[in-house]
């Protein structure tokens, strides 16, 4: 498909692709901040889930946390990258921002057998369901991000379309912000 | 592509648009005006659809336990499920769509004189989800056990336990359904914010930008910014009717009145995200048929952003008997008589532009000032219900009911009607039927009126909404009361009865109206400024600006309208 002028013009001076992705981001806050406001005022009006927190595994979130920073960095190395037209660069750390990304799946899937045979499942209480529902809305925006960012490292290895690297490194950021929220109110908080 | 011309003038748009097949120009274009055209006929048909749910329940109410014709019997089920997808296919089937997603796409490219938008196959496919939405919805009319029936709130418990609501898959098809219907307007409104903060033509600085694309960009902001805890909510009852979590269960340590904050803080932007866009075809359509510049176009600006902004701190009013803190009662009473300052001065504005113009009733006029009377009614009946006290007496009768649709009737109808009146020409390059239009226009407002005022005034008495059958309650199936009832629904059947007129006209007109002209209201604006119908890329060349959109009657100028991108 031919891109319209329309996509080419900028009357704000910021690129077009990223005004959307700021947008997008925009409206992900709010959907997190949704469900998170409703954890928190639940989490005040219920001390004793305190006691169901404490069977979360901080050390297995801890690691996680340091996976998606790590990440992170691999993504704005990409951008650097891309950037300085180098996309073959690019797309080989937006791989290994990939790896990150399955990293960080694979240890969640191994805290989720863990607890869910310890019989903590999303049903088992208020706790538990808005564990693995913020946790889990956030598992499916880092396996969307890196399925996206699989396309983008495809197109970047042809040096197409290098603006894309900084879009999804962007959205990235976001996912890993958000995890910075998730990790300290489901993990830590007493 | 761009880059080639990149110097001085961009190139023409339409020169690259290879032919294409039937199907790719209906079911799989890119093109804006063919995606604003199919989300119009979608909304119009689902608005057939929300029209004869209200014929079924409102012949119910005046005529208890008889056959309803083209229905049959009216059982409570049937009638619970009609007053709820009523509810919701009008307010997300078909005010968002015609006035947020129709139009929006169909004018702010044209508007600000771009030649599509900037995201062609992402507003592809906000239409596409937007349509898989839409069937759901009517799939869940044929499931077991029927469609959800616990009212376009889709409060818990009775949205959550099917041991309650008893019909086990209807609510969470509707839940689905509604929050694809979000996905697709998130992706649509991200398109059109970031088109016309971006796609302006050169030249289209902030002021001159017409006030229709400032409504449905802020409508869009506002959608963006509170929807979300309500995509969160939608997720979580989800979750508790088909896996069993208690996030909505007290006795599971949930709350009930948590889905009601959620609901609400979406659900009350909502109301001004579909009333902006219709304020601003109001705009657009005064200015043009009185001649007249906007009397204050930053004040409107402003006062639409105020009203945005206020918009989020009202929702409690909806909950003033659901349990919630008197003090904070209080303060949601004050916010919500605050919020409506703007609506009005808006209303005052609009008045003062008419004011000393040289007017001209045309069809598109009589629908915008019958937008600002019949509007005013549901904003002064506002003041009721948002004082507390006096909503504890008025909460869940028939007032709200009369209330709200004087608010939604002129948003989405009356607006709706405005808007395709003024535009038609440009849409498909032939003026409609005046006599029609005009037969159309006064039956529909009168019998309007007729529906509504009679409910204020059993609301008044006491009728609450949610009963199907008033002989089972004595003392409120008086014969007054039942006469009233009698003549709202024969006032619903007559507007019904002049809604063909239109139907008729819009597809004759069509294809066989009077033939329009690219500028038949002699209009400032852009859209205007292009051929009718615009082809696809919209302007043979895209045109610079040079003034702002209601230069009318200049006295340095010999027209009486001045384009905006007219160079002297």
């Amino acid at each position: 498909m031919v891109k319209p002028i329309a996509t080419t013009r900028s009357a704000t001076g910021v690129p077009t692709g990223r005004l959307a992705v700021w947008w997008v981001i925009a409206s992900e806050i709010v959907i997190f901040g949704g469900l998170l406001a409703s954890y928190v005022m639940h989490r005040l009006g219920h001390p004793e889930w305190a006691t169901y927190a404490a069977h979360t595994n901080p050390w297995a979130g801890g690691l996680n946390t340091l996976v998606l920073l790590t990440s992170s960095l691999t993504a704005v190395l990409a951008h650097n990258a891309a950037e300085r037209g180098n996309g073959k660069r690019a797309a080989n750390l937006l791989m290994l921002t990939c790896v990150g990304a399955l990293t960080f799946l694979v240890v969640k899937s191994f805290e989720w057998y863990h607890e869910i045979s310890e019989g903590f499942t999303i049903t088992a209480n208020g706790f538990w369901s808005f564990y693995y529902c913020a946790a889990g809305l956030h598992g499916i925006h880092v396996i969307a991000g890196a399925i996206i960012m699989l396309f983008v490292a495809a197109d970047a290895r042809k040096n197409k379309e290098l603006q894309r690297v900084e879009l999804i490194g962007i959205y990235w950021h976001f996912v890993d912000l958000v995890w910075i929220f998730l990790f300290p109110l489901l993990y830590i908080a007493k | 592509m761009a880059e080639s011309h990149a110097h001085a003038h961009e190139p023409h748009g339409h020169a690259h648009h290879e032919p294409e097949g039937w199907f790719k120009h209906y079911f799989w274009s890119t093109d804006h005006k063919m995606i604003a055209k199919q989300y119009l006929l979608t909304g119009m048909l689902m608005g057939v659809v929300g029209a004869y749910f209200a014929y079924v329940f409102r012949m119910q109410l005046a005529f208890p336990g008889k056959p309803v014709p083209g229905y049959g019997m009216v059982t409570g089920a049937d009638y619970n499920a009609l007053i709820t997808n009523h509810g919701a296919v009008m307010i997300f089937w078909v005010a968002m769509p015609v006035l947020i997603a129709a139009f929006g796409n169909y004018l702010i490219p044209l508007m600000i004189g771009a030649d599509d938008m900037v995201f062609p196959r992402l507003n592809r496919l906000s239409y596409q989800i937007f349509l898989v939405s839409a069937i759901i919805l009517g799939a869940s009319f044929f499931v077991q056990g029927g469609a959800f029936g616990g009212a376009w709130t889709s409060y818990p418990p009775l949205s959550a336990k099917a041991e309650y609501n008893l019909t086990p898959l209807g609510p969470s098809l509707w839940l689905i359904a509604v929050a694809l219907e979000f996905v697709a307007f998130l992706l649509g409104g991200i398109n059109f914010v970031t088109t016309a903060m971006n796609a302006r033509a050169p030249g289209m600085k902030a002021f001159d930008i017409p006030m229709a694309v400032w409504m449905i960009v802020i409508a869009s902001i506002m959608f963006m910014a509170s929807v979300g805890p309500l995509v969160a909510g939608a997720v979580m009852l989800l979750f508790d009717q088909l896996i069993g979590t208690g996030f909505f269960d007290p006795d599971r340590g949930g709350d009930p009145v948590l889905w009601q904050h959620l609901f609400w803080f979406f659900g009350h932007p909502e109301v001004y995200v579909v009333l902006l866009p219709a304020m601003g075809f109001v705009a657009e359509i005064i200015t043009v048929f009185s001649r007249k510049k906007l009397f204050a176009y930053k004040t409107v600006l402003y006062t639409s952003i105020g009203t945005g902004v206020l918009s989020f701190f009202v929702w409690a009013h909806h909950q003033f008997i659901a349990g919630i803190d008197p003090r904070m009662a209080n303060v949601f009473s004050v916010t919500t008589v605050l919020i409506s300052i703007p609506i009005a001065e808006m209303c005052f504005v609009y008045i003062a532009t008419l004011y000393g113009g040289s007017i001209t009733f045309s069809v598109p006029m009589l629908w915008a000032l019958a937008f600002i009377g019949e509007f005013l009614v549901g904003g002064v009946t506002g003041i009721f219900l948002g004082a507390s006290g006096a909503d504890i007496y008025f909460h869940d009768t028939y007032f709200v009911v009369a209330h709200f649709h004087y608010t939604f009737f002129p948003i989405a109808i009356i607006g709706t009607f405005a808007g395709i009146t003024y535009w038609f020409p440009k849409m498909y390059g032939r003026h409609m039927n005046e006599l029609a239009n005009k037969v159309h226009f006064w039956i529909t407002t009168v019998a309007f009126n007729g529906i509504f005022i009679p409910l204020f005034i059993l609301g008044a008495s006491g009728d609450h909404r949610r009963i199907f059958d008033y002989s089972n309650f004595p003392e409120l199936a008086t014969p007054e009361m039942q006469a009233m009832r009698v003549f709202a629904t024969v006032s619903l059947l007559v507007l019904l009865a002049a809604q063909p007129i239109f139907l008729v006209n819009f597809f004759y007109s069509m294809f066989k109206g009077k033939q329009a002209g690219a500028n038949p209201w002699n209009a400032n604006t852009l859209e205007w400024q292009c051929p009718s119908p615009p082809p696809h890329g919209n302007f043979d060349v895209l045109p610079d600006v040079y003034r702002g959109p209601y230069e009318y009657s200049s006295p340095d100028r010999a027209d009486d309208f001045w384009p905006q991108n007219s160079p002297s």
